[in-house]
């Protein structure tokens, strides 16, 4: 394959077998999303974002993000001639830091204790100030679970015959919205399933309950369940799928599994599940999980 | 009996515990114990016969939205925790 853009080669990611940790008469397949150029599913989500956007050269970009999608957004951003500011918690993982500004990002720091939240109301209030930025803003962002019915989704209804279930991440429920309304089309009967991380009493520390978030983009009724992995169950799910599969892939990853494992025990015979591995394990690298270390619960997810 | 898990922004509600008890065969008979035994706890949580915006409640790890919600059943030992909603996704 030649490429005239490395954007053209977002997507059409691979589905492995995950044959040593599939239950008995079940299939368990993982789509490879860390193969996607800058190493996350986010490349999908940034690129729909970016495009429908319709921006001019030099446009300046704002997005609270704490890797992934920041990451993603500074490669399309270079490409397209665009400037991109992230708003990230302070207690990230260094690689993810130093891995923004590799791309050309400029990085703010928001709160390490608000998590994710903070860096959403941090990225407002800079927006409300300074009106030259364009927020794309993943979680309320329709191009977002766009790109995944138009790409993730329609990928893996191309690619398999039957699917009774798709496990993917819960973040800003995107990969679970498009790629679940995509698969539904293809497999009426299918469960759309979301792993959910536990979160940690410093990631939990916010104000008050009415400081809590649920993603415009969010549809809690299309989800036909929705369970809790914990930060050692999804470390140690991760460390099983390079021992056994040799699939070297993030902390998120290891929670779908987890679940994918789960529901295709529950599934009859025959059953075929898909998970989504949003991305590769490089940059976790300096989390102690990966040695069996304690775990430090604040700062794993993606 | 089962277990309810309190997050940080709840405990002052809870008299400081991490978790506590309560005891029904669903889910709403568990808030309603809770609400008879920590009645500033139980508002947060659940007002008006539903559980409240912003507020997650899963039985066994599974959120009870994606249950029966309320009729959700309770097992003896189950344990019930109790989270606000957070975005993820970065």
């Amino acid at each position: 394959m030649v490429a005239s853009s490395l954007l053209d080669l977002i997507g059409s990611t691979p589905l492995v077998e995950l044959a040593q940790l599939s239950p008995p008469g079940r299939t368990i397949y993982a789509k490879l999303e860390g193969q996607n150029p800058t190493g996350s599913i986010k490349d999908r989500v940034a690129l729909a974002m970016v495009e429908s956007a319709r921006l001019m050269p030099g446009a300046e970009l704002l997005e609270p993000t704490s890797g992934n999608t920041g990451i993603s957004l500074a490669l399309v951003a270079k490409l397209k001639g665009l400037k991109l500011t992230c708003v990230m918690p302070s207690n990230a993982t260094p690689e993810r830091r130093a891995l923004l500004e590799l791309y050309g990002a400029t990085i703010v720091d928001s709160p390490g204790n608000e998590g994710s939240n903070g860096a959403v109301r941090m990225a407002q209030e800079i927006l409300a100030r300074e009106p030259r930025y364009t927020m794309l803003f993943q979680y309320a962002n329709e191009a977002n679970p766009r790109a995944h019915y138009e790409g993730t989704g329609a990928e893996i209804a191309s690619e398999l015959e039957r699917v009774d279930a798709l496990v993917a991440g819960l973040g800003t429920g995107g990969t679970l919205m498009g790629t679940g309304a995509r698969l539904r089309e293809a497999f009426p009967g299918v469960q759309v399933v979301a792993a959910e991380p536990l979160p940690c009493d410093p990631v939990m520390g916010l104000r008050s309950l009415e400081d809590g978030y649920v993603p415009p983009v969010l549809d809690v009724s299309k989800l036909d369940r929705k369970l809790l992995v914990s930060n050692t169950e999804a470390a140690a799910a991760a460390r099983v799928l390079l021992e056994r599969e040799g699939i070297f892939a993030g902390v998120s990853a290891g929670a779908v599994v987890h679940v994918a494992r789960r529901v295709a025990d529950e599934l009859p015979e025959g059953a075929v599940v898909v998970c989504v591995l949003a991305d590769g394990g490089w940059k976790y690298l300096s989390a102690p999980f990966w040695l069996g270390e304690e775990i430090d619960e604040a700062v794993l997810w993606w | 009996m089962s277990v309810v898990r309190i997050p940080p922004v709840l405990r002052t509600e809870a008299g400081g515990e991490r978790e506590v008890e309560a005891s029904g065969d669903t889910l709403r008979e568990l808030l309603e114990d809770l609400s008879s035994r920590l009645p500033a706890l139980g508002a947060r949580v659940y007002a008006e016969g539903a559980i409240r915006s912003f507020v997650n409640v899963y039985v066994d790890g599974e959120d009870v939205r994606t249950r029966d919600g309320l009729d959700t059943p309770v097992q003896e030992g189950s344990t019930i925790i109790l989270l606000p909603a957070m975005a993820g996704g970065r």
